[in-house]
């Protein structure tokens, strides 16, 4: 067993590695190839919205006439007031501030709960609609006969963002309880940026998917 | 308790990974990359012999022309099954997550890998996948065949496909987390001294491969659950009756797919880098460039996939750039064999069992890269596209290159793993038994498949029952030559000679610093290392009678 | 080894705190990008429309990235990654949609 020194009982520094900015650094590295790969798996949806629109362009502007900007917009603000408060709640952490961190990690948890019951209230409207495929799907607009293919990357790409956004928030629960416990400092907060890394990316993808799906058809309305 | 150096006394064994902690939630809850590791190879050898029993049963049925033991849905499950088993349940993580997790953090002078929690994780996950996939097995199978093609997997297939894309969508994450491991430990925590080119070239292939593995399995990540929601949810995205296109499953499917066999291959490489420079007793040659190779295989990998669709429908443009760029891929292959050769040339070459295995990689592995070459020209697939021509070329790089590798790697490091010696004799002979079974089974697929055999089919015209009957007999040798080694590596745990110290005199960080098995923590300081890779003119002269310095 | 020098472990130089003006700057600019974005769209610009939203995103995205996500202030690896993963995202838009854009080329086989 590994002789243990009195130097290495500190509970911020795994027993694996030699020094904070080693844990520091090797933590960084793993979220962002773990973030590359993220990358991708949404990048394979994404290249299949890219077909489907080139085979079927009438679809996908007729579709986007359907949904509506007004909470699309709206949701793009909530998720980059978020975005904000999540950067505040890592630069907190770097300063040692705990209670605070905690406070604009709750901050974002509460605007990506705003985001969530806004996308449910839009999923409820789809479903008076007619326009979620397979289950309810009677769609008064029959000028695009593809239009269900729309509406199926409509569902799967905001679909899995918002698991992905469900995810980010059970994280922060534990993120924001260690905060609270005075686990992060300006050597030790690396967990804190690690979350806010991956809260970025559901970010970026939603900043792409909100034009892709609200936005591209509107000209033509 | 103080870290001040001391030779271990001679008898006195003390505390290694293996001792350090008995019962069940020792093992099952273990961070040690170490016990992590056995802990794959005891799931993998099982999901081995799982696809084995269904390469038995269709081979069984190929005896005749006729479709007689199985009806031909139950033979789509079988080869089904097959693939899937082998490849996302053995061949993906074989090497990686056995020897890789052994060994990275050894060869690198570390403590364990970046993220060891993690790594358990990896492990939990790829049993889920792998309990899906069982399901899948129990409650009657898949037969849409491991490529999963759509719209007959996404719409008209009868079988189990959304528990098998399940389990195939679960395991790809313990991929991912593994190659996610990888990469932060490599990057991050190498000794003092051991700068990227002094790296074990083992340690080169593992990296290239954690970049494909993270990298490339999303993708299928994507595929699979667009096929998944299809079917589960009843919409319509591969479904051309309302607007979809199969052949965007097949780019998604492929563009990890692809590259997923050098996932699989380039573990097999590092590991026969080690051996041949061991048993040769000579540096690689040409390090830099094999290493180099690892990187620009990862890399081209991703760039040909659509040599798959040829036939597809896809666009005779983009087949013609798929083909052009397939040929580039050979080239950093045959850059290592030639390496190797030139390794072995005027080498100080001794033929222990690793070193049989090490050799008939590269011999199988040439003919297989090389009949790559030829289904890489797009107007000579088009006749072998989907015949046995396909199925020889794969299983030459897959078996005869990726599981003799595996095998010659288990070998080479079971002594380092469980200070215990197998017995040489019989593992010689089961290494001649494996290549004689091996080429028996497959080079007779090579001609069927230019003589025209379609593959996937249960039945098949008389004029080709001798050459089936032959890799039918080849097969049987091949499955006792597999047998075998799992018996007497078994039996050498309790009852084979015990290693102590490096059992091969072989050079590198795992052999001559850390003990035999290694202690839990790998070493009791980080050792610095400014050592060139398999430099055996540098060697810490330990031999197996005296036990090493336990540092 | 670093562990019998405590003064060793920790390391201060690690955190770059940025000042708070810099994440306000970003979140405005976000919030301005996205009423634009929203705007323009209702703007019948032809064949632009849809290079121009993509734009808009692009420089949101990057504001992300550099800003929020301390890209700008990471090291070579960090740098490696990111451009890497959009790499291997191009490689996969690319080399597919060479298929789909060619098809109608030789045969008529369409879209």
């Amino acid at each position: 067993m590994q002789p243990e020194t009195a130097a290495q009982h500190d509970p911020t520094l795994a027993h694996h590695f030699e020094s904070h900015r080693q844990q520091h650094e090797a933590s960084l590295v793993g979220m962002w190839a773990f973030l590359a790969q993220e990358v991708m798996f949404f990048g394979g949806m994404f290249l299949a919205y890219t077909v489907y629109r080139h085979l079927h362009p009438e679809a996908f502007v007729v579709g986007s006439l359907t949904l509506d900007p007004v909470y699309g917009t709206i949701n793009t603000a909530v998720l980059i007031v978020s975005s904000l408060t999540m950067a505040l709640a890592v630069r907190s952490a770097q300063l040692g501030r705990g209670k605070q961190a905690a406070l604009w990690i709750g901050g974002t948890a509460l605007a990506a709960g705003i985001f969530l019951v806004i996308k449910g209230v839009e999923y409820s409207h789809k479903y008076h609609d007619g326009l979620i495929p397979n289950f309810a799907w009677h769609p008064s607009e029959t000028s695009a006969p593809s239009l269900e293919i729309f509406y199926s990357f409509y569902f799967v790409l905001t679909g899995t963002h918002a698991l992905h956004m469900i995810v980010g928030v059970a994280l922060m629960a534990v993120v924001a309880i260690r905060a609270l416990r005075g686990r992060y400092g300006p050597s030790n907060y690396i967990g804190v940026e690690v979350l806010g890394l991956y809260w970025h990316f559901v970010d970026l993808v939603w900043i792409f998917l909100f034009p892709l799906f609200y936005l591209l058809g509107r000209h033509l309305g | 308790m103080t870290t001040v150096d001391q030779p271990a006394p001679a008898r006195v064994r003390e505390d290694n990974y293996l001792t350090a902690g008995y019962g069940w939630k020792s093992w099952f809850l273990t961070v040690d990359h170490k016990r992590i590791g056995i802990l794959y190879l005891l799931s993998l050898t099982g999901f081995f012999f799982v696809g084995g029993l269904f390469a038995v049963l269709l081979r069984l049925e190929l005896l005749t022309p006729e479709g007689d033991l199985f009806q031909s849905e139950t033979y789509n499950k079988l080869f089904t099954m097959h693939g899937i088993f082998m490849i996302f349940f053995f061949l993906v993580p074989s090497i990686p997550t056995t020897l890789g997790n052994f060994f990275l953090p050894l060869q690198l002078g570390a403590r364990d890998l970046a993220f060891p929690k993690l790594n358990l994780l990896s492990w939990y996950i790829f049993l889920a996948g792998g309990a899906f996939t069982i399901y899948a097995m129990l409650s009657g199978g898949v037969d849409t065949g491991w490529t999963f093609y759509t719209p007959y997997s996404s719409t008209y297939a009868n079988s189990h496909v959304i528990a098998a894309a399940l389990g195939i969508f679960v395991t790809g994450f313990s991929s991912i987390l593994t190659g996610v491991n990888f990469i932060a430990t490599i990057h991050k925590m190498r000794a003092p001294g051991l700068t990227w080119f002094r790296l074990p070239l083992f340690v080169w292939s593992l990296y290239a491969t954690s970049l494909i593995m993270v990298l490339g399995t999303p993708v299928l990540a994507t595929s699979i659950l667009l096929v998944f929601i299809e079917r589960a949810f009843g919409i319509g995205i591969f479904d051309p009756a309302r607007g979809g296109d199969p052949i965007l499953f097949q780019h998604l499917f492929w563009f990890y797919s692809h590259p997923a066999v050098y996932i699989m291959i380039l573990p097999g490489m590092g590991v026969v880098s080690e051996v041949v420079s061991c048993f040769s007793r000579k540096r690689i040659f040409g390090y830099r460039i094999v290493a180099i190779s690892s990187l620009a295989i990862a890399l081209l990998g991703f760039l040909v996939w659509g040599h798959h669709m040829f036939v597809s429908g896809q666009s005779i443009y983009a087949g013609m750039a798929f083909s052009l760029l397939s040929m580039l891929i050979a080239l950093p292959s045959a850059v290592k064999v030639f390496a190797w050769s030139a390794t072995l040339y005027k080498g100080s070459v001794s033929f222990e069992t690793p070193m049989l295995y090490a050799l008939g990689f590269i011999g199988l592995f040439t003919i297989g890269g090389l009949t790559g070459i030829f289904v890489a020209t797009l107007g000579f697939d088009v006749h072998v596209h989907d015949t046995y021509f396909i199925i020889a070329h794969f299983h030459f790089i897959m078996v005869g290159g990726m599981v003799m590798a595996f095998l010659g790697g288990l070998h080479f490091y079971w002594p380092k793993m469980f200070g215990r010696r197998y017995p040489e004799g019989i593992a010689k002979v089961c290494s001649v038994v494996v290549f004689v079974g091996f080429n028996l089974t497959f080079l007779p697929q090579f001609l069927l498949g230019y003589l025209g055999m379609p593959r996937r089919y249960h039945a098949y015209p008389e004029e080709f029952q001798v050459l089936n009957v032959l890799s039918t007999a080849g097969a049987s040798i091949l499955g006792v030559g597999f047998l075998i080694p799992m018996l007497y590596l078994l039996w050498s745990l309790k009852f084979g000679a015990k290693s102590y110290g490096n059992a091969w005199n072989a050079k590198g960080m795992e052999w001559e610093l850390a003990a035999t098995p290694p202690i839990a923590h790998n070493f009791t300081e980080v050792p610095t290392w400014t050592d060139e890779a398999h430099d055996y003119s540098k060697l810490t002269p330990t031999t197996e009678e005296t036990p090493s310095h336990a540092t | 080894m670093n562990e019998h020098n405590p003064a060793l472990r920790h390391d201060p130089e690690l955190a770059h705190v940025l000042p708070l003006r810099t994440y306000l700057g970003v979140f405005a600019l976000l919030l301005v990008l996205t009423g634009v974005t929203t705007g323009i769209a209702y703007i019948d610009l032809g064949v632009l429309n849809t290079p121009i939203a993509l734009s808009i995103a692009s420089v949101k995205a990057l504001s992300v990235i550099l800003v929020f996500m301390h890209v700008k202030f990471s090291g070579k690896l960090v740098w490696l990654f990111v451009i890497g993963g959009f790499a291997w995202l191009l490689i996969l838009f690319s080399f597919s949609l060479s298929d789909y854009y060619t098809r109608s080329v030789i045969s008529g086989w369409g879209g």
